[in-house]
């Protein structure tokens, strides 16, 4: 096979970081192309100069055989190159099929061709395979069609390479198995495709070749059936990584937290949680089993006090904490790394060392008489924590913006795990982190556990559940319908519990998917 | 009370409220196309001024009042381009530049007046653009009295109105516009070009303004006087915000002001005072900002200035 696309010498510098370190690359026709390496490795920004959203400082790109200059996006599309972001590019207001046709709008002298433009979506989205109601707003849909809408976008403005940046961070396992059914299809009609993924499972299953990234640098590349699982995780992180989580049989003391008979309403009205009851110890991890969207957030939302508890009561310490306000439970000792990092645990305009003390600012010592800052507190603070938790770059300066997703999650956790919590929600703890930060979280929660605080694990990964809890309740359309230990827990039996009992009649599928948001 | 009613709501007081409502159509008209954008645009009431000034100016020198409209048009857009230039190249705050612009504009044009025609106050009475009726309309009772007979203006004003709407709703560069207020970088990424879409919306809406100013000094008057577009600047913002960012809901509100000023020397003769009813659009706008006549979401990416990396 020919190359169809070649990256030579690639450089990008950010004030402080060389994001890409003179990168060559070269992909071919027709392949399913895996890019991995770590948090801040540089995927995304090469990804982003190809697509003509960054440019170079160094670097030339050849297309087909060609030299070609792409310094904006419009000439990526013109060349056949689609991109699917990290972080969707979707406007939310718009429908669906608005937002598939935006910037290469079928017209009639000015006038959007509206008949036209749903028909070849339509056509388009029939023949790959790629549900969406084209009618809906883009708010009012799921992650897994917002993600099928991104690929659509690119199809329709007929994507030869198609960039798919960490498409599967947000998916459900379901989602995740019908991408890469599309992804297949895609190939065979021709398309390629570069993929990038923090989980080598998924490229070992979908990619023909792989390259990892290392700090800007391009550490090599191989032929998937050439590789193993541990040679990829090497070659990443540059040391031995365990894929497994090492840990100690739980110590569990006195019952510090519970929940009884809950039940919450999302902001949009609808019942989510119907009447859950937990109970957790100190120094011990119980994991929540469940398909995202069964009312998980909306539990770990009640207990940390930003959604309102309807009905029930929620304990810490014997004392009640339903209703209180997220500060006052903040106030509490619990500590709490949320799903969504960008809405919630960081101010993303504030710099490092604000973040670091978020929920803790008007408390010593971080202020001092007359609610004037300590800045020499909040900056050993941050100093100490970007130390301890290897956050790259060191900078406390930066703003977290501008920092890699990993190392975001590194924020998080190092601020939250610092307090030393009493009580610890960490929900979804490791979305979208390589495999070195997440053995590095992991070994922090179970650090945590092993100091004595009780720790609430909501995942959608079942490896993550089966490797850190200590005991595991399954979670189905807002009540727990099973409750282990780990040792009576494995994949099949969480599985069919997820899907909504033994029988494991797969309705919850379509219901759930509606509810993800 | 249906005497009250009829005190109030008459075919004489309803085309006193078209009136009224005329500038702040095109002016609200303005301000959808710059915040569809995502710029805000608080110097309206100065680019609103500065329509007026030129509009008068050109009138008066040319004795057309027609280039009266085109001179008023071509100056708010000049304006238009100043905050422009400020908000999307140079990403001042939006509001700290259109602000600037409000002071300026009461400056230069208080300055201009002394200066070219030697008086205080208000400027020589110029020629303007015509009153019309339209033939049939005029006859229909009551609606005929309501519409039939008006300024050329007010109807270009409500003809704009559906203009806009099928622009922004049924054309390509509408899409893009909307596209660029929510969501700057997605629309980037798929090849619109947001510097370029923010500019031309900019100066659109400055053009509007400095129509709807010229309607105060070449259509409804024929004059022009220091500082006499008097807060309908910031009147047609919340009529943009009241009618929700689109043109038909901003058509509405305007009407609801006027009709509020058209009331104003009649509830005065009921002893309630004047300021009381002058209040009247900022207490609605609140009351929309808050929800309670459903959502008024502003575009997303309001305020914020693009930037490439
Ligand atoms: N706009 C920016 N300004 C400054 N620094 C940036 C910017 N974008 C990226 N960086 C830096 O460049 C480096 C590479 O980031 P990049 O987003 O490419 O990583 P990545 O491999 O995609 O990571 P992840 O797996 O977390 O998505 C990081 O150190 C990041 O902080
Ligand atoms: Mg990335």
């Amino acid at each position: 096979m020919e190359n169809i696309l070649e990256l030579k010498n690639i450089t990008k510098r950010f004030p402080g970081v060389v994001a890409n370190d003179n990168i060559s690359l070269d992909i071919k026709a027709g392949e399913i192309h895996a890019l991995v390496g770590e948090n801040g490795s540089g995927k995304s920004t090469l990804m982003n100069i190809l697509y003509g959203l960054y440019n170079a400082d160094e670097g030339e790109i050849y297309l087909r055989g060609e030299k070609t200059r792409i310094t904006e996006p419009k000439q990526a599309i013109d060349h056949g190159i689609g991109m699917v972001f990290q972080h969707f590019m979707l406007v939310e207001p718009l429908t669906v099929f608005e937002n598939v046709i935006l910037g290469s709008e079928p017209q009639k002298r000015g006038f959007i061709d509206f008949k036209g433009a749903e028909r070849e979506v339509a056509r388009l989205s029939k023949e790959y395979g790629l549900k969406v109601e084209t009618k809906s707003r883009v708010e009012d849909i799921s992650v897994g069609q917002q993600q099928r809408l991104e690929i659509l976008k690119a199809l329709y403005r007929k994507a030869e390479i198609l960039i798919l940046d960490e498409p599967t961070a947000v998916l459900t396992p379901q989602e995740t198995d019908e991408l890469f059914q599309v992804m297949r299809n895609l190939k065979e009609q021709g398309t390629t495709i570069i993929f990038i993924s923090h989980k080598i499972r998924e490229v070992m299953e979908i990619s023909d070749r792989v390259s990892v990234l290392r700090r800007g640098k391009l550490v090599g590349t191989k032929n998937t059936s050439a590789t193993s699982r541990p040679e990829l995780a090497e070659m990443m992180v540059g040391r031995e990584v365990l894929l497994e989580v090492e840990k100690e049989k739980a110590q569990p003391g006195e019952k510090i937290f519970s929940v009884s008979d809950l039940e919450v309403r999302d902001q949009r009205g609808t019942k989510r949680v119907k009447g859950v009851s937990l109970e957790i110890h100190s120094g011990e991890i119980l994991g929540i089993a469940g398909v995202e969207g069964n009312g998980q957030q909306e539990m770990v939302e009640a207990i940390t006090g930003l959604l309102r508890t309807e009905k029930g009561k929620i304990y810490l310490d014997g004392k009640e904490l339903q209703n209180l306000g997220a500060m006052q439970v903040k106030k509490k000792r619990i500590g709490y790394i949320p799903e969504d990092r960008h809405k919630r645990g960081l101010i993303l305009d504030f710099n490092v060392a604000d973040n670091m003390i978020l929920g803790f600012h008007t408390e010593p010592p971080f202020v001092q008489r007359f609610f004037i800052r300590n800045e020499k507190a909040i900056k050993e603070n941050a100093e100490k924590l970007v130390e301890e938790y290897d956050v790259r770059p060191p900078n406390i300066q930066q703003q977290v913006s501008t920092f890699s997703g990993g190392n975001q999650q590194k924020i998080i956790a190092a601020r939250e795990f610092s307090r030393k919590p009493r009580f610890l929600i960490c929900s979804q703890p490791t979305r979208g982190l390589d495999i070195g930060s997440i053995e590095f979280i992991h070994s922090q929660i179970i650090d945590q556990r092993d100091k004595g605080a009780g720790i609430l694990l909501v995942s959608a990964e079942l490896d993550e559940i089966l490797s850190l809890s200590d005991r595991i309740a399954v979670m189905y359309e807002g009540r727990i319908v099973g409750e282990m230990p780990i040792e009576e827990a494995d994949e099949k039996k969480l599985g069919s519990l997820m899907l909504g009992g033994e029988a494991g009649e797969d309705k919850g599928g379509d219901e759930v998917e509606a509810g993800t948001k | 009370m249906w005497d009250y009613l009829v005190y109030f709501v008459n075919a004489t007081v309803l085309a006193a409220a078209l009136r009224m409502a005329t500038p702040l159509i095109f002016t609200s008209l303005g301000g959808i196309f710059a915040e569809r954008s995502g710029v805000i645009n608080i110097g309206l009431e100065g680019m609103m001024l500065i329509g007026a000034f030129t509009g008068m100016l050109t009138s008066y020198f040319t004795g057309q009042p027609w280039l009266g409209l085109i001179g008023a048009l071509i100056a708010g857009a000049l304006m238009g381009l100043v905050h422009a230039v400020a908000a999307v190249t140079y990403k001042v705050n939006q509001v700290v530049s259109g602000t600037a612009i409000n002071i300026f504009a009461v400056g230069v044009t208080v300055f201009l007046l002394r200066w070219i025609f030697d008086v205080a106050g208000t400027s020589p009475s110029v020629s303007r653009v015509p009153v019309v009726t339209i033939p049939l309309v005029n006859r229909i009772p009551v609606i005929g009295q309501i519409i039939g007979t008006h300024n050329i203006m007010v109807y270009l004003a409500l003809v704009l109105v559906v203009i806009v709407h099928i622009f922004l709703f049924k054309t390509v560069w509408g899409l893009r516009l909307r596209s660029v207020g929510e969501h700057p970088k997605a629309a980037d990424t798929v090849g619109i070009d947001v510097f370029l879409t923010r500019y031309l919306a900019v100066i659109t809406s400055g053009a509007l303004a400095g129509l709807g100013g010229a309607y105060l000094s070449i259509a409804h008057l024929s004059r022009f006087g220091d500082q006499m577009t008097a807060g309908r600047g910031f009147i047609a913002l919340a009529a943009m915000i009241f009618g929700k960012w689109t043109p038909f809901g901003a058509l509405g509100a305007s009407l609801l002001f006027g009709f509020a000023n058209a009331v104003q020397m009649r509830l005065q003769e009921l002893g309630i005072p004047s300021q009381f009813v002058q209040m009247v659009p900022y207490i609605l706008t609140m009351i929309a900002l808050a929800g309670f006549i459903g959502r008024a979401t502003p575009p997303k990416a309001i305020g914020k200035p693009y930037k490439k990396e």
